[in-house]
């Protein structure tokens, strides 16, 4: 007979210290919860309030602005289509999730993208942790959540942050270590301060890069948002949400192409930010 | 007086240099320091001084330690032991501040690959070491628009890097470097990523802005011509040792040691020789009152084919060939006037290379002359022929198709 060795015991290990976290930070957690959850209704029903042929136009002008004539005409066409399919509620509330879980991300995944790119020691810790924050289950990070900031919104939003934050910080890095040694030289020939080098060199000559990680973070949010209708996040992937527990198919397809052609206007119009920098930037 | 002085710098690569530097001064070899310690010798025990003013060149193969040498001049390379002194002060003392600001005002540099900043502009490009110096908008916009004007690019401010052709991106290299106004320019390899004819260009142009500008000038290069066009002195460098320190002359005439014999060897004699070098004194010369008679016996007497015609203070007037003299001297002339034929003239510090040019086109003696046209010597056929023949042992001796006259 094989003694039989004890199970580790690591749910239970987890469990208890988010146990703890919640019991001793949740005061926290929460009130930042009620700050952005007021954040987001507000921004959700301003968007609501304007009339959605205004804000089709306006998204239309910008693509084309952005990413020329087809993409343009592309966006004014699928949006016109959402709204005729009476998703536009739900699309507005999406948006919204991914506009201020994009901003969150990027907020916090440059300066430490910027971090890891300088100094090696920085780089050390965050590499690992991204590895773990892309490789886990994106539904797993919902669970913890719900404790921490309550079902909804909030929730969808703080694991979505953690989802898409990683093409930020690592395409930050590297579009800073891209910049060819010779250039650093040059700057530093010329006597320029790490600060300097870093404004007037580094950053302008990564922003190609470090907009491909934006526009990555933007689809990954998008992504996130979607699954997170399982914790009440509404918007399109609730309708899909419904559709599966009501077992209505079309309805299903309905939402999930909404889906499909918000993510492609997203994807074009932010992908062409970076190009559009690298030739333009003038960053002093 | 000297303006950079480098006192047994040694540069040694890796973080424990200690055993590095004690076998190099037990004499070991680069190679048997690398097997040892894992650590590459950069440059070793190097001491020269850069007179102010003056245009010096390192010279040496890759691997050769000049490139790291001219980087322990900034700091970008930190010297691992020894000092350098510019104006008297010692900047391997220096800390992070004083270093920031030595690189800000005093020493600039321009690169072998140029080292544009692709995401600026022209202009912006050429103001960006007064940028980091805190220079007003203003100010650095018209002074490196007037840098840019000094290096022939007026017109391209607003053009970006990618747009330039690759002599004209060494000219934003050339013009960033001097709108700071250093007193010290480093130029690593400044030239050698250009095309022949746009270096040898760049060559003159940098030789005659610094006529002007009388910067000092730190030059490295890997080619002994380019080195010999345009330095004042040359430092021959060799596994990071410096082999000999000579003017272009010193070098070519008394090679140090085989290494420098064997680089000498290659060189174009014809690019490298100037005027100066194989003129001879003009003893005699005709005076425009002189009648024909007496430039015909001139002539006869020193057995020229033809003669330079000068004023009394040695300007060049012109040149009167023995058969012209003849026939005037015939005709009971009785002046010289009418007779006297144009002479192209050849300045001293012109390359031989040159002066084979000017005399193909001109069957008699060149005169050499200074900025005021005032002949110092001549140059003829057989001394340019036997200097290059002496020089590179016959074998490239230029091809005349023109037929030998009787010389001078």
């Amino acid at each position: 007979m094989i003694p039989q060795i004890p199970k580790f015991p690591l749910a239970h290990i987890i469990d208890v210290t988010l146990d703890w976290l919640t019991g001793n930070f949740s005061f926290i957690t929460k009130a930042f919860s009620h700050g952005l959850s007021a954040v987001i209704d507000a921004l959700v029903s301003g968007l609501l309030y304007l009339p959605p042929w205004l804000i089709i136009l306006a998204v239309a002008a910008l693509a084309w602005r952005m990413a020329g004539r087809r993409v343009a005409i592309f966006s004014l066409l699928g949006l016109l289509f959402l709204w005729n399919l009476r998703l536009w509620e739900p699309t507005v509330q999406t948006v919204t999730l991914v506009l201020i879980s994009t901003l969150i991300s990027v907020s916090i995944g440059l300066p430490l993208g910027i971090g890891a790119a300088l100094s090696k020691r920085v780089s050390r810790v965050v590499m690992p942790v991204l590895d773990f924050m892309q490789t886990m289950p994106a539904f797993v990070y919902l669970i913890p959540a719900i404790p921490f900031f309550g079902l909804g919104a909030v929730s969808a939003s703080v694991a979505t942050v953690i989802f898409s934050m990683p093409p930020a910080i690592r395409l930050t890095a590297l579009g800073i270590r891209q910049v060819p040694d010779d250039l650093i030289e040059a700057a530093d020939a010329f006597g320029s301060s790490s600060r300097q080098k870093l404004f007037k060199v580094q950053l302008p000559m990564a922003v190609p890069t470090i907009m491909a990680g934006v526009n990555q973070t933007i689809m990954l949010s998008l992504s996130m948002v979607v699954i997170a209708a399982m914790i009440g996040a509404g918007g399109l992937g609730g309708e899909v949400w419904k559709a599966i527990q009501r077992l209505e198919p079309g309805k299903g397809f309905e939402s999930g192409i909404a889906i499909v052609i918000l993510a492609m206007i997203l994807d074009r119009i932010t992908q062409r930010i970076g190009r559009r920098s690298s030739t333009s930037a003038e960053i002093n | 007086m000297s303006k950079i002085k480098i006192e047994n710098l040694t540069k040694i690569f890796g973080l424990r240099p200690e055993q590095a530097l004690r076998m190099l001064d037990q004499g070991a070899s680069n190679a048997d320091i690398r097997e040892k310690t894992k650590h590459a010798v950069g440059v070793a025990d190097v001491s020269f001084e850069v007179k102010e003013g003056e245009l010096l060149v390192v010279m040496g193969l890759s691997g050769s330690g000049k490139s790291t040498l001219i980087r322990c001049l900034n700091r970008l390379n930190e010297p691992t032991r020894g000092h350098i002194f510019v104006d008297g002060e010692d900047i391997t003392g220096y800390d992070r501040d004083q270093l920031l600001k030595f690189r800000q005002r005093k020493i600039s540099m321009v690169f072998q690959h140029f080292a544009l900043f692709p995401h600026r502009t022209i202009v912006e490009n050429a103001a960006y070491g007064l940028e980091i110096q805190g220079v007003a908008a203003e100010e650095r916009q018209r002074r490196a628009v007037e840098s840019l004007e000094l290096v022939g690019l007026k017109g391209w401010e607003n053009a970006s890097p990618g747009q330039l052709s690759g002599g004209m991106q060494q000219r934003v290299g050339l013009a960033r470097a001097l709108a700071v106004d250093p007193d010290i320019l480093l130029m690593d390899e400044a030239f050698s990523a250009l095309d022949p004819l746009i270096r040898r260009d760049m060559q003159h142009e940098l030789i005659s802005m610094q006529e002007r500008m009388k910067k000092t000038i730190v030059f490295i290069t890997h080619d002994l011509d380019e080195a010999l066009q345009i330095g004042d002195r040359i430092v021959l460098m060799k596994d990071g040792r410096v082999v000999q320190i000579g003017s272009p002359e010193d070098i070519l005439n008394n090679p140090a040691n085989a290494y420098v014999e064997r680089f000498v060897e290659n060189v174009d004699m014809s690019r490298v020789l100037t005027a100066r070098s194989v003129m001879t004194r003009a003893r005699v010369v005709a005076f425009p009152q002189d009648g024909p008679r007496t430039v015909l016996h001139k002539m006869k007497e020193e057995n020229f084919a033809s003669i330079l015609v000068v004023k009394r203070d040695y300007t060049l007037l012109g040149a009167i060939s023995l058969e012209k003299a003849a026939e005037a001297a015939k005709a009971g002339a009785q002046t010289i006037e009418g007779l006297i034929e144009e002479a192209p003239s050849v300045s001293p510090d012109e390359p031989l290379m040159n002066i084979i040019n000017v005399m193909a086109g001109w069957r008699y003696i060149t005169p050499v002359v200074d900025e005021n046209t005032k002949v110092l010597g001549v140059v003829t056929r057989t001394a340019l022929l036997s200097a290059l023949a002496e020089r590179t042992g016959n074998e490239a001796a230029p091809s005349s198709d023109q037929p030998q006259e009787p010389e001078a």
